[in-house]
């Protein structure tokens, strides 16, 4: 079976100067295998992260805060003046969802969420001669287990303790760590407002997302407003949706309706998901610059072939070879090394996610992990081909299309 | 000559300038005719435009006036890509080169043109290169590289190539200028044989005034053009 001609002498081309095409080849094979290996990586902890965002957060949280500030009554009487105002002072408000209760009642109406209370604010905690800063978050856990992960994250105890034990709180892991605390011990929480209480610490919980397990604490709703000193206050509104799609719109909805300040998730973890971005933007660019060396590379080849071949390109016109005959000849050259660096480059991809894969170790970043969190997709492996195998074409092109443009009287007189 | 059959090749008034700000002609005002099974010589000193004329003939340089017919076909208004099929099927090229293609075996070079014309599919193509290697007396040389030749054996290879596809015309430039007298009487009497018992027309150009004495007809360029 005789290859098609331009195909057999392509193959020689390349066949014969066996140093340069493997040079190629490699830095097509490194493109295509570095951005598989890569892309595994950054998108496997990506999607990892997001997928545990989704599972552990609330969907929605609805805050105790307006996203601009009211408009002031002359504002609102000439809407499209132009208004200069000197001396406004920010009233001191209480803060907290007024209106909680009706929102809460309207919201538990609607099909396809779940909500839950809470009042959110810092204390600190004091145990064995340390101060820490924490986060205490009041929660009535009936509604709280249906709408965030606490309870699965329990390390030891309950969430039904916060109700069966007076002045109970559940810590993160990471607090306990930080201050040596073990369950069952007493610890002293001091708020703000000047309450300090006795607590007993009834169950410890490890998320994964290290924010949350080394900042996050939970007392019972009515405990933390008595800390806080806020009696019926509520500052939080937690929501879990059925379709987490729904978040964004769901959570403009609410901001529409209630006035109030309504993050969806991809907002609330606006700052890791922003460093994914800048990552992204890290990562193709440079894997990208792997394949225009590659392709730096194939045009040199082929260029070096055109020139060193001349001669032959004068022989092949002048036996008959069309222009686009001999053009086909070095774009398959490009074509080859673009393909052929493509495949080892999948399977050196694929080794090494394999091998990343069997590399177990612990790590702790934005989450928590045990080895690299690998994404497979067969998208990856086109992506980078098809990457690889049009900027080989178009490395090709231009020397190949020099060549397809010798005038063959020159080339023969000249050699003659 | 009847008109049944037109001639192999006719050049009517072939002119080729280069142009610049000092214009060069290479030919001017040649009318040739050659007729099916002749074998001509073309002669004249260095730099007399033989080889500009050949290449004219070949239909691998365009005239800038003039015109040149193949078997009857005025090629004044083809295409690139018709050129380059009539070359393909029609015209064999020899030069003083052999221009074979180095990563090919004699075999693989002889094929090339045959795969690339298609005609015929790749067994019979390889046995009539096979054939063309055998009545040039290479048949043992079939599967080396050209660089493991001789002078006198790459120029054969390069006329069984020429051969390839059957064409009625054969155009050779200097085919024995690196060969020496015993070898270039030999490639003579090739290109003799072609002309009259194979029927192809058949034009060398030469230096060798003793070579060229052996052909049917001589043509003597001066200057770019046919003189007496
Ligand atoms: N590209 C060019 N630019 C300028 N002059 C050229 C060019 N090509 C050829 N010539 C001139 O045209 C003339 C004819 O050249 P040609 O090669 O046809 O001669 P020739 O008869 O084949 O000579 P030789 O016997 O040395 O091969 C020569 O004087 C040559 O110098
Ligand atoms: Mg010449």
């Amino acid at each position: 079976m005789a290859l098609p001609l331009a195909l057999d002498i392509a193959l020689r081309h390349l066949l014969h100067r066996r140093r340069q095409t493997l040079v190629s080849l490699l830095g097509v094979t490194l493109g295509v295998a570095f951005f598989i290996a890569i892309s595994a990586m950054l998108q496997g902890f990506q999607r990892d992260f997001i997928s545990r965002i989704i599972d552990i957060q609330p969907h929605i949280i609805v805050m105790d805060e307006v996203r601009e500030p009211p408009r002031q009554p002359v504002e609102r009487a000439f809407p499209d003046a132009a208004i200069l105002l000197h001396g406004l002072k920010p009233r001191e408000e209480t803060r907290g969802l007024r209106g909680a209760r009706n929102m809460l009642a309207t919201l538990e109406e609607a099909s396809g969420l779940h909500v839950a209370p809470a009042l959110s604010g810092n204390v600190l905690i004091h145990f064995g001669g340390k101060d820490i800063s924490v986060n205490i978050t009041g929660i009535t856990p009936d509604q709280e287990r249906k709408v965030t992960h606490i309870e699965k994250d329990l390390l030891s105890g309950t969430l039904d303790a916060l109700y069966t034990t007076s002045n109970a709180i559940i810590l993160g892991e990471g607090v306990a760590k930080k201050a040596g605390i073990r369950k069952d011990d007493l610890i002293t929480v001091v708020s703000p407002a000047g309450v300090m209480m006795k607590m007993k610490v009834v169950a410890l919980f490890s998320s994964g997302i290290t924010v949350l397990d080394n900042f996050d604490t939970y007392v019972l709703l009515k405990k933390a407003q008595v800390l806080q000193n806020r009696p019926n206050v509520i500052n939080r509104l937690k929501i879990r949706l059925d379709d987490v799609e729904q978040a964004a719109p769901l959570a403009a909805r609410i901001e529409r309706q209630f006035g109030y300040r309504a993050e969806p998730w991809q907002e609330q973890s606006r700052n890791v998901l922003g460093i994914y971005v800048i990552q992204n933007a890290i990562m193709y660019p440079t894997v990208s610059a792997i394949l225009i060396v590659a392709c730096f590379g194939i045009f040199n080849v082929i260029s070096t072939v055109v020139f060193e071949k001349t001669r032959d390109i004068g022989i092949m016109k002048s036996m008959g070879f069309r222009d686009s005959d001999v053009r086909l000849v070095f774009v398959m050259e490009g074509l080859i090394v673009g393909i052929v660096g493509t495949l080892i480059g999948w399977l050196i991809g694929w080794l090494l996610i394999e091998f990343m894969a069997s590399l177990k170790f612990e790590m702790e970043g934005f989450v928590k992990a045990q080895g690299f969190v690998l994404y497979r997709t067969p998208r990856h492996y086109l992506i980078s081909g098809g990457m690889a195998v049009l900027s080989a074409t178009l490395a090709a092109w231009l020397p190949a299309r020099r060549a397809s443009r010798l005038n063959p009287v020159d080339i023969v007189r000249g050699a003659g | 000559m009847s008109e049944a059959s037109p001639p192999a090749l006719e050049a009517r008034a072939l002119t080729r300038e280069l142009p610049g700000p000092v214009p060069v002609t290479l030919v001017r005002g040649i009318d040739l005719t050659i007729a099916p099974g002749e074998f001509v010589a073309i002669t004249g000193p260095s730099g007399s435009g033989k080889s500009s004329l050949l290449y004219l003939l070949g239909l691998l340089d365009r005239p800038t006036a003039g015109t040149v017919l193949l078997s009857g076909e005025d090629t004044i208004g083809s295409s690139p890509d018709r050129l380059a099929d009539l070359r393909l099927a029609r015209i064999g090229f020899v030069f003083q080169f052999h221009f074979l293609l180095p990563e090919f075996s004699c075999l693989a070079n002889v094929e090339i043109p045959i795969r690339k014309l298609g005609r015929l599919g790749g067994t019979a193509a390889r046995r009539r290169a096979s054939d063309l290697l055998e009545q040039l007396e290479l048949g043992e040389h079939r599967q080396k590289l050209p660089e493991q030749l001789s002078g006198g054996q790459r120029q054969r290879v390069a006329i069984a190539r020429a051969l390839a596809n059957d064409p009625p015309l054969i155009l050779a430039d200097e085919p024995t200028g690196n060969l020496d007298s015993r070898t270039a009487a030999l490639v003579f009497d090739i290109f003799r044989d072609l002309a009259h018992t194979q029927g192809r027309s058949v034009v060398v150009v030469t230096h060798d005034a003793a070579l060229a004495r052996t052909a049917d007809r001589r043509i003597h360029l001066v200057d770019g053009r046919i003189e007496g």
